[in-house]
């Protein structure tokens, strides 16, 4: 890559850090009318098409992801939703190619980035990518870090390895990045180790390691999952202005639907293993196809939702991965099932202008299941 | 807005018949400091972290009460001083009009029997040597309610179907339920002594959604049928609201803001409750990208050295001088609905 376009790129972000990242008082009650990106026809920067991976345990094959397929487009903010199990995790690990192996191995699919299949790619120019043209953030910023390193050093070793920058260059980056994610006293912290930052302070501090090189596409993998609701707002937002200014991709992984409604372009839920329903976000809440998102939907309290109503629980347990289900794997659940269901497995197909379902019954789903709680108000 | 107007009058309508039932449990004014000492030999104590700082609440019988607030915040130390898991520092804690934090020996026990706890983690707080039976069991055995075996094994299997399990599943160890399951068998081993006062620690935050859903829904259910108290400690603001008749907000350890569900996410008068709300994102994409957002500077500092004056002033958006110089009062600016903030209904 040619080093002045990362030049340029980094200071087209210098002006005013701090602007909506940290407010002042005055600021601080922001009217922030988000407008949902929307796809121009383009080649999209990340391809995965029927992507398999298992994994071998002592009681079998258990197979964490089954031909999961879906899009990233550049700049567009895409998420993977799903509950516990349904494979959101290693389906952003495969992509990486840090799925350990054995016991994993990625069995089937492809995944093309900037036209690129990573899986056909040797170890070395796999490595210039990790880390490179994808940063990734992961649930537990502790575990993340090296306890041993400062936090200065592991910004300044991708800079090293991918920018090629001198030790001093990577240094005086490094302090710019630490100020950008909101890190005070950045030249004097850059000198502080992981366990003497709040869990807020070290998932900034992954932030900026991901973003060093300038990624094209960050991959946050349940980042904002262990840390508090004002911590979470905190870090959401700074992800999503550090991708808005770069003009980078963003795959947020999370179990939290209320953060894919605030923060996605385009959602992907996910069950057992695969995509069950893809659309642009107001079509996945507003117009469900899928009675797994339905039931999801309705499942969860929310702050508008009107006093004294009752949830509407999704019966039944989540499947075990290890355990193969015939025909659709939803169908034990579901209150739409027919006589199809329990021997073929819907597809991933069209059920409308840019929407996708794999339900063979999605147009009663889209009839039947209203949307839960408000815009009563 | 009709809606709201009439949800409020019901709600209103509550509280007033709800008045002439009588408090289950009153905190006064309650602290709990953890000493902090250093060296080996002769511990000194260099400091204390005061983990609840003069926090007053009530609970009438069949009421659920919620606690909202971060890590650190105080919550479950309030559950665990009120079941006497932590010795209080000073203050006091009335339950069914006995004063409770001095008690000792058979009368505990008494107390305790009709008090029961369920922690967050499924996984943590059953015994995995035990079977699902004896676990559930156990309260009937401790507080000597149960003669002979086979009506123990009655009671026992009579639980775990009141929480929707199968009594065949009885002689299970822990490891063979799913999470769900587990938090169940939890729930039926506070009911087994037939307690009036539940306190439910974070009950659902470490399942699924889908399964949160059927727990909250049991312990609704369960509510009903035994005329339980609630008092309910979550981080999750919608999961609060949805199951709380009233609702107190705490941050480092004090109690910011009390008021019926209803007021206080219609109306919330602390900064810090405003902030928190605003947080929380809706499940609503539409909805979502017309919301203000409060987005709060900082984390929250170290209980061991709180801010002087009001604990919030260093993260608030509308503080003022005065705000480091007191401890804010509480002060009841509607009628429930109590705050400590020097600048509610004053500021925009």
């Amino acid at each position: 890559m040619d080093p002045r376009e990362t030049e340029y790129a980094y200071r087209s972000l210098w002006p005013d850090p701090f602007g909506e990242l940290n407010p002042g008082p005055a600021a601080a009650h922001n009217q922030s009318m988000r407008q949902p990106h929307t796809r121009n026809s383009g080649e999209p920067l990340l391809k995965v098409d029927g992507l398999s991976t298992e994994f071998v345990t002592g009681d079998g094959v258990v197979r964490a992801v089954n031909g999961v397929s879906f899009d990233v487009y550049p700049g567009e903010t895409v998420s993977l939703v799903g509950e516990s199990g349904c494979g959101k995790s290693v389906t952003a690990l495969s992509i990486m190619r840090l799925i350990q192996s054995p016991p994993g191995r990625i069995t089937a699919g492809k995944v093309e980035f900037e036209g690129r299949d990573l899986l056909a790619l040797p170890e070395a120019e796999m490595r210039k990518v990790r880390g490179g043209k994808i940063g990734m953030i992961f649930q537990e910023p502790m575990t993340s870090l090296n306890p041993v390193l400062t936090i200065g050093r592991q910004i300044t070793e991708p800079l090293e390895l991918h920018e090629k920058l001198t030790s001093r260059e990577a240094t005086r980056r490094a302090v710019e990045l630490l100020t950008m994610v909101g890190i005070p006293d950045a030249d004097r912290r850059i000198r502080d180790y992981p366990h003497q930052l709040s869990g807020g302070q070290r998932q900034r501090v992954m932030i900026a390691t991901a973003m060093s090189c300038n990624p094209r596409l960050l991959i946050a993998d349940e980042a904002t999952t262990a840390l508090d609701v004002t911590i979470q707002a905190q870090i959401l937002e700074l992800m999503k202005s550090m991708t808005d200014r770069t003009g980078a991709a963003l795959l947020i992984i999370t179990h939290n639907l209320g953060v894919v409604a605030r923060y996605a372009d385009r959602v992907n839920v996910m069950y057992a293993g695969r995509v069950r329903e893809s659309a642009p976000a107001e079509a996945v809440y507003h117009s469900t196809r899928h009675p797994y998102t339905a039931g999801l939907l309705h499942s969860v309290p929310r702050l508008d939702r009107e006093l004294g109503s009752r949830l509407e629980p999704i019966p039944g347990e989540i499947p075990d991965p290890g355990v193969r289900i015939e025909g659709c794997a939803f169908r034990p659940r579901c209150k739409f099932a027919v006589e199809r269901c329990a021997t073929d497995d819907p597809p991933l197909g069209g059920v409308g202008e840019d929407h996708m379902a794999a339900c063979w019954e999605h147009e009663r789903v889209g009839r039947e299941s209203g949307t839960p709680g408000a815009l009563t108000r | 807005m009709t809606i709201h107007s009439e949800t409020a009058s019901t709600a209103a309508a509550a509280t007033s018949a709800a008045n002439t039932v009588p408090h289950l449990l009153q905190v006064k004014d309650l602290r709990v400091h953890f000493p902090v000492r250093r060296g080996l030999v002769f511990q000194r104590q260099v400091g204390a972290v005061k983990a609840v700082d003069g926090v007053s609440f009530s609970i009438k019988a069949g009421e659920t009460l919620g606690l909202v607030g971060e890590s650190g915040s105080g919550k479950t130390t309030i559950g665990k001083a009120i079941v006497r898991l932590v010795k209080t520092t000073s203050g006091s804690i009335r339950f069914d009009g006995q004063e409770i934090t001095q008690l000792n020996g058979a009368d505990l026990r008494a107390v305790r029997r009709r008090m029961g706890i369920v922690f967050q983690d499924p996984y943590g707080a059953l015994n995995p040597r035990l079977t699902a039976g004896s676990i559930v069991g156990e309260p009937l055995i401790v507080h000597k309610l149960t003669s002979g075996k086979g009506e123990f094994l009655d009671n026992v299997a009579g639980l775990i179907e009141t929480v929707g399990l199968n009594p065949a599943m009885m002689n299970r160890y822990p490891h063979e339920f799913s999470g769900g399951q587990r938090q169940r068998l939890g729930v039926a081993r506070a009911l087994a002594a037939r307690p009036s006062l539940i306190i439910l620690d974070e009950p659902v935050s470490a399942l699924d959604v889908s399964i949160q859903a059927q727990v909250i829904n049991l312990l609704q259910d369960l509510q009903e049928r035994f005329k339980l108290a609630y008092l309910f400690i979550a981080h999750d603001l919608s999961v609060v609201r949805h199951i709380s008749d009233r609702v107190s907000v705490m941050y480092l350890g004090k109690m910011v803001e009390i008021a019926e569900s209803s007021r206080i996410y219609d109306n919330p008068l602390h900064p810090y409750t405003q902030a928190l709300l605003s947080a929380v994102p809706v499940p609503d994409p539409i909805i979502e990208r017309q919301r203000t957002r409060i987005v709060l500077r900082g984390d929250i500092p170290s209980p061991l050295s709180p801010p002087p004056g009001c604990v919030f002033h260093t993260r608030c958006p509308i503080a003022i001088e005065d705000c480091p110089l007191a401890v804010p009062e509480m002060r009841e600016l509607e009628p429930g609905h109590t705050v400590a903030c020097i600048r509610a209904g004053t500021a925009v």
